[in-house]
């Protein structure tokens, strides 16, 4: 395996005095695919929330690539805090991984290309030319050229997906996290959208993917993780998750595959 | 059939007086379009100021505008513009003569529709899901950036329902100039009115509102049409 992308340290976050990330320790290699699966309110999304920063922990550490977005501080008062690199860093920091919503957030003001070329545009500057060369390699590799000019509303939910993940791929992220991307899509639509994340695993793409989709995880992922009450109870190869002495991983897969 | 006669002449001679009057009236419409006009352009961009501080983390700040809101929104526009234009006097003693009619006008209109266009704003923008603020913090967009790329586009077509409507209101609120006798239509037509001793003047200003109307709901139509391209 390549170099350690992602180093997650002692994790935690609670809403209202509520723990909802007890103690979470994870790193994620260059080319893995990561696949974290639960029950509800187990703490899932929560992790990818705090881990693209949309969320602020309350303490922990958060690395990338060695390079430290947050951590922790004690305060003059002795409370634990966590901190934010300084922002030029943070800039740099957040180039580093892109998200795919489980409702796709595209801007719906926008056409699929302008969507998709925007950021890269705006925000990393380069020339409208190699924004519109790198997406319609992309909208040719995700099955959607004939939709460049299409509004969102026009497409259907798999198709919306795939632009939103043409859209966190136009970046070039070195890591894409993936919350619940077929959630809010019919048996039909899930397995468009499955089909294109399987294929950036084949090219080495380094994802983390919270997912209800047990069979597709076992397929996908170098490695499952369970998550419960805030805390990582079981990870492993697939073959291990899915062979699992552990009665609480047992039952939970037994269940979503019922 | 001399009745029949009679009415419609009757008819006829109060067309030809109403287009007369309607004529003596239109030099005065253009003050109400002035009014009109710059009140738009004055309140529109300082609602979205008004706005932002509604919804400013400052909690100073916020009260501030709050309270600005609910006097411009809670007291009669006709007594905001008495207060506006003699305001300087009762407060610092100062003259400002008749030439500070139609700027007092402005003024009170300007601020007053300036709340009510925030409030418009405000439920425009807290409107947009979070989802679109997140997607692009995840992209990489700078605050300046998501508010004018993403959010505010969107805000504008939710928000052209609720400002025709407040748009109707002022070209009839334009009226209320006549509190401190600006020379703008209605002032002019109550003034032909009691001369004359005849209502025709009032009708004639009634029908130019409402034409006005009709044309301002026309180009808003177009406007929300245009921007029909996406949902």
């Amino acid at each position: 395996m390549g170099s350690r992308l992602l180093e997650i340290n002692h994790m935690k976050k609670g809403f209202d005095g509520k723990g909802v990330l007890e103690d979470i320790s994870l790193t994620v290699e260059e080319g893995e695919v990561v696949s974290i699966i639960g029950p509800s309110g187990s703490g899932k999304s929560t992790l990818l929330r705090c881990a693209t920063m949309l969320e602020q922990m309350d303490g922990g550490e958060l690395i990338y690539q060695g390079q430290r977005a947050v951590w922790e501080k004690t305060d003059k008062k002795g409370d634990v805090k966590c901190v934010l690199a300084p922002k030029d860093q943070m800039k740099q920091i957040k180039r580093t991984f892109g998200l795919v919503f489980q409702n796709f957030n595209l801007f719906p003001h926008y056409t699929v290309m302008k969507n998709i070329i925007d950021a890269p545009v705006s925000v990393d500057k380069i020339s409208r030319k190699e924004a519109e060369e790198r997406a319609w390699k992309l909208l040719r590799q995700l099955g959607l050229e004939d939709k460049a000019e299409a509004y969102p509303f026009q497409l259907s939910g798999g198709q919306q997906q795939r632009v939103s993940i043409a859209r966190a791929l136009a970046l070039q992220p070195k890591i894409l996290f993936f919350d619940e991307p077929t959630s809010a899509l019919d048996p039909e639509l899930t397995v468009e959208v499955l089909k294109v994340i399987k294929e950036l695993a084949k090219e080495k793409m380094t994802m983390i993917i919270v997912t209800h989709e047990m069979q597709f995880a076992r397929e996908v992922s170098d490695r499952i993780i369970f998550m419960e009450q805030g805390l990582i109870q079981e990870q492993g190869t697939p073959e291990e998750i899915f062979t699992s002495s552990n009665t609480r991983v047992r039952e939970f897969i037994g269940k979503m595959n019922a | 059939m001399d009745t029949i006669w009679n009415i419609l002449l009757d008819i006829y001679s109060m067309v030809l007086d109403l287009g007369a009057v309607m004529a003596q009236l239109a030099e005065s419409f253009l003050v109400t379009v002035q009014i009109f006009v710059l009140t738009l352009v004055f309140s529109m961009p300082l609602g979205l100021i008004v706005a932002f501080g509604r919804m400013s983390k400052n909690r100073i700040i916020r009260a501030i505008v709050k309270a600005y809101i609910s006097v411009m929104r809670g007291t009669p526009l006709m007594l905001q513009i008495l207060v506006v234009y003699f305001g300087p006097f009762y407060v610092f003693r100062i003259r400002m003569g008749n030439g500070f009619r139609f700027p007092a006008v402005i003024i009170a209109f300007a601020i007053n529709y300036a709340a009510y266009f925030a409030e418009i704003y405000r439920a425009g923008i807290e409107s947009i899901p979070a989802g679109q603020y997140e997607a692009a913090q995840i992209l990489g967009y700078n605050k300046v950036q998501t508010f004018f790329k993403i959010i505010l586009p969107q805000v504008f077509k939710r928000v052209l329902p609720p400002v025709t409507n407040e748009t109707i209101t002022l070209v009839k609120d334009t009226s209320l100039a006549f509190t401190i006798s600006v020379a703008e239509m209605f002032t002019k037509a109550k003034q032909i009115a009691a001369a004359e001793a005849n209502i025709l003047p009032l009708m004639a200003a009634g029908v130019f509102y409402y034409i006005f109307n009709l044309v301002v709901a026309w180009v808003m139509e177009r406007l929300e049409k245009k921007f029909s391209y996406y949902r």
